[in-house]
């Protein structure tokens, strides 16, 4: 039976408390003050949609092989690229195997559930042995909307296949109209939307309570076998008024997370599901439906695997792993909605050889460096001759990935004459548990955190943005390991 | 059998602009100054100059890429003149492509030119070295600038010699006042004004540890030497300086890729400081060298460079500082010119700048910071970061 074999989440370390936002911008629109409640994830500098993704697939893939993996679906109406397809950046940040159909989708909060749907789909047709799914958004909110509330940034993964199930597949029902209520066009920073009041009573509520209904219809299921039902809605009010007409249970309900995290777009639906199956035992029913033009719901019962599923991070400890950012400015700053003085190590930025870039792929993207075969010594970039000064061979390179292995810090600086958009810019040298030294960024830290021989691992981050020619450069980078 | 450049080569004439922010002139300008004052100095004839080479960093300034600038900027005719660059240490390269075509005897007379106009950049510190890393490393390595490289020497040295980072800044910042105090003595330094060891400390940091006074200057400049061998040199003056040893070495990669390095120190400058040695017969640096003008792009390069030269024992080079010495009344004085940190670092001048002032104190033309009868003195120049560095060492003598 085809189902989820494994799941994965990611939230950005930063968390931007909305009575900030609303101490900041409360003046302009008196009326945000009922959604300045909690806090919402927000990316750091270095991270969008790509390296989100990128994230809440290593998690999903933790524990497992990625030999398997035929296809790749990849959601989110934030990708940083309309051409130049960003599941295959994704692919190769995660070192997939290169035989593989990738494909970017968008268009709607919902095409995280519609890649869902692809991938069972894909697996059931029997086209490939497994499918990874990666779901994730960055969505702005003008300052002072509020979209600045409710939009937080997050991303989810799902993998599936035949073999392993933790969740197996019981059905779908979709429902698919034009229903404009979040409009944004393609260079637009940001959306538009129409009247709440109109959104919440014609759109929320009566298109997820459809899908809803229409996948019970479907698979001859009642609200009362249900263990779990995540419902992915920008409008906490929504998910409650809808709990109430379907008479469902807090139990039943899964956190929608909107106080904690926001909405994370394309993600969300996904996120609420990684969030229900840590949470659920074997036989149980989990619902999810996600709202975007329309609504998608999906249903899935787990199974005994689960019981016994080593299973990979997900979001409870990604809810736990936060820390606030402050002030305000600095998130305006981030998002580059407030134009700050670059200086002039900000404004140049050295053009990419793409052709380089292309080449060097699975080392600058994949981190994947060498070991010598006639030593042994891991080395990064892969060398034609072996570093080790007793060994010199030459051509003696096998492929040796680092990014899933820890390191411990060798040496750092924190630098304020190098542009950084969250100086001083940490960086220094990383030798790698097993071998190899590598020179990285540091994120998610401040510098009084570094410490020299301090435990780190390793996240696919932004490198630079160079907007004069529209590209962005991911490597990787070192991040203090912190115990849960 | 190879034997070595000893006593093959000889410094016949130098030159050197007051160095420093010289808003009002180009490259050229520079250049024409430090020649002039090289070609009066050695009193020859300059049609007698027979081959040229020019040290500049940054390609995208100063005289541009090649040759072609200096040669059209002097006018030379049809001379072979070569444009060369190792990051910091270019003008010591541009010293040693000259002294090698008077040492091969394929000239007789060779002139060495630096010069950078690091002003023109538009930078505080030097320019991003985002083009200049190369294709492949620019894809991954840290944005990083000199003094984020160099500040993890400091971090290193900390934890490798077990001293609390304050313990580390102090002997940094006696360096930097040294430097200042000798520098204050002499008229053509870019930073003139002595420093309080208070003031060293409490100053903003540039990239934690290094702060403001641990930065050496950023500056334009030109040097220029005039080679030849040492029985033509002879005839022309009775005081010229030979070249004792003139060794680089360049990083294999493995401080940066392998693990063996323990990045509290530059391991180019100790092949280079050993090999220089081995050239010029110097059997116990500490008791033999007579004065150091060493690459002190960072109070800390200058603290780790003494172990390197074996002058200090490892771990050893803070005491020795705090001690004075490598002050100018010390037993080995270290900069007296003032060193990267306040004659400045116009980078492609600066290797050639250092061996001026070793030119002037043999020549006993050092004024205020003259030492009493120097017999050996050393430059050493270095380019690139401690992880992935390429080091000059030079020693001269009569």
């Amino acid at each position: 039976m085809t189902g989820i074999v494994s799941f994965g989440a990611y939230l950005p370390r930063l968390r931007l408390d909305r009575k900030a936002i609303f101490a900041a911008m409360g003046w302009f629109n008196p009326v945000t003050f009922g959604a300045a409640r909690g806090e919402k994830a927000v990316a750091n500098h270095d991270e969008d949609s790509v390296t989100l993704a990128v994230e809440a697939a290593r998690d999903c893939l933790a524990c497992g092989s990625k030999g398997r993996i035929g296809a790749l679906f990849a959601a989110s109406t934030t990708f940083p690229y309309l051409e130049r397809m960003n599941a295959a950046l994704i692919a190769s940040a995660l070192d997939l195997q290169p035989e593989l159909a990738a494909q970017d989708s968008g268009g709607a909060a919902t095409a995280g559930t519609t890649s869902l749907l692809s991938a069972l789909s894909c697996v059931t047709a029997g086209e490939v042995e497994q499918a990874l799914v990666t779901a994730s958004d960055c969505r702005l909110g003008k300052p002072g909307s509020g979209q600045e509330h409710v939009f937080g940034d997050g991303a989810a993964s799902m993998l599936v296949g035949r073999d392993d199930v933790i969740a197996t597949y019981l059905g779908s029902h979709s429902i698919r109209q034009d229903f404009p209520d979040q409009v944004r066009q393609p260079g637009r920073l940001f959306g538009r939307s129409w009247e709440e009041r109109w959104i919440r009573e014609e759109g929320y509520q009566p298109l997820l309570q459809g899908a809803i209904q229409g996948l019970l219809a479907k698979t001859e299921k009642s609200l009362t076998d249900l263990a779990k039902v995540c419902i992915a809605c920008p409008d906490p009010r929504t998910i409650a008024a809808i709990g109430k007409k379907l008479r469902l249970t807090p139990e039943q309900l899964v956190d929608p997370l909107l106080g904690s995290v926001g909405d994370t777009g394309c993600a969300h639906a996904l996120l609420l599901l990684a969030s229900a199956l840590a949470e659920s035992k074997p036989g149980d029913l989990i619902l999810v439906a996600g709202y975007g033009s329309g609504a998608d719901a999906l249903l899935f019962q787990a199974t005994e695997a689960l019981a016994t599923f080593g299973g990979p991070a997900g979001v409870k400890p990604a809810l736990a792993r936060r820390v606030a950012l402050v002030p305000y400015e600095k998130y305006l700053t981030f998002r580059e909605i407030l134009p700050v003085e670059l200086g002039i190590r900000g404004e140049i930025q050295a053009p990419t050889a793409l052709s380089a870039l292309s080449r060097e792929r699975r080392a600058v993207l994949g981190l994947v460096g060498m070991r010598c075969t006639a030593c042994g010594t891991p080395q990064f970039p892969p060398q034609h001759r072996c570093v080790n000064p007793e060994c010199r061979a030459m051509d003696t390179s096998e492929p040796y990935p680092f990014s899933s292995r820890t390191g411990t810090v060798f040496s750092y600086t924190g630098d304020m004459l190098a542009f950084s958009f969250d100086p001083p810019a940490a960086y220094g040298l990383v030798d790698m548990a097993g071998g190899g030294r590598l020179n990285l960024d540091f994120t998610d830290c401040t510098l009084d955190e570094l410490k020299v021989g301090m435990e780190v691992a390793l996240t696919f981050r932004r490198k630079y943005v160079d907007r004069e020619r529209g590209l962005t450069g991911y490597f990787w980078k070192a991040t203090p390991l912190r115990v849960q | 059998m190879a034997t070595g450049i000893k006593d093959k080569v000889a410094i016949v004439g130098m030159g050197c602009t007051r160095f420093g922010e010289r808003w009002g002139d180009s490259a050229e300008d520079l250049v024409v100054e430090a020649y002039l004052e090289a070609l009066a100095d050695a009193g020859i004839d300059e049609s007698r100059l027979e081959a040229y080479w020019l040290a500049t960093c940054f390609d995208e300034i100063n005289l541009g890429k090649s040759a072609i600038g200096l040669s059209q900027c002097l006018k030379l005719p049809f001379l072979p003149v070569t444009r060369v660059e190792n990051f910091c240490a270019s003008g010591t390269e541009a010293f040693r492509g000259a002294a090698y075509a008077v040492a091969a005897g394929a000239c007789d007379f060779a002139v060495a030119v630096g010069v950078e106009k690091l002003k023109d950049t538009g930078y505080g510190g030097l320019p991003d070295f985002g083009i200049s890393l190369g294709t492949r490393n620019r894809l991954t390595f840290p944005n990083l600038t000199a003094p984020g490289a160099f500040a993890q020497l400091a971090t290193r040295y900390a934890a490798r010699y077990g001293l609390a980072p304050e313990e580390v800044k102090r002997a940094m910042a006696h360096v930097s006042a040294k430097s200042h105090k000798n520098g204050a003595k002499n008229p053509k330094a870019h930073l003139r004004r002595e420093v309080t060891i208070e003031a060293i400390m409490a100053a903003p940091t540039v990239a934690w540890p290094l702060g403001l006074f641990d930065c050496c200057g950023v500056s334009d400049g030109a040097a220029v030497a005039i080679l030849t061998r040492p029985d033509l040199a002879r005839e022309i003056r009775p005081d010229p300086v030979l070249v004792k040893a003139l060794q680089i070495a360049v990083t294999s990669g493995e401080e940066l890729m392998a693990t063996g390095w323990d990045g509290a120190h530059i391991e180019t400058t100790s092949r280079a400081a050993a090999r220089a040695y081995q050239e010029a017969g110097v059997e116990n640096p500490r008791a033999e060298l007579s004065l150091l003008n060493l690459h002190d792009c960072f109070s800390i390069t200058e603290l780790v460079t003494y172990e390197d030269l074996q002058i200090s024992p490892r771990g050893g080079a803070p005491r020795d500082i705090l001690d004075g010495f490598y002050d100018l009344d010390g037993t080995i004085p270290c900069q007296t010119d003032g060193g990267l940190k306040c004659f400045g670092h116009p980078i492609g001048a600066s290797g050639l700048r250092m061996i001026y002032e070793i030119y002037k104190q043999f020549q006993g033309k050092a004024q205020e910071r003259q030492l009493t009868d120097p017999r050996l003195g050393l430059t050493h120049n270095l380019g690139g970061f401690p992880s992935m560095s390429v080091c000059s060492v030079a020693i001269f003598g009569r």
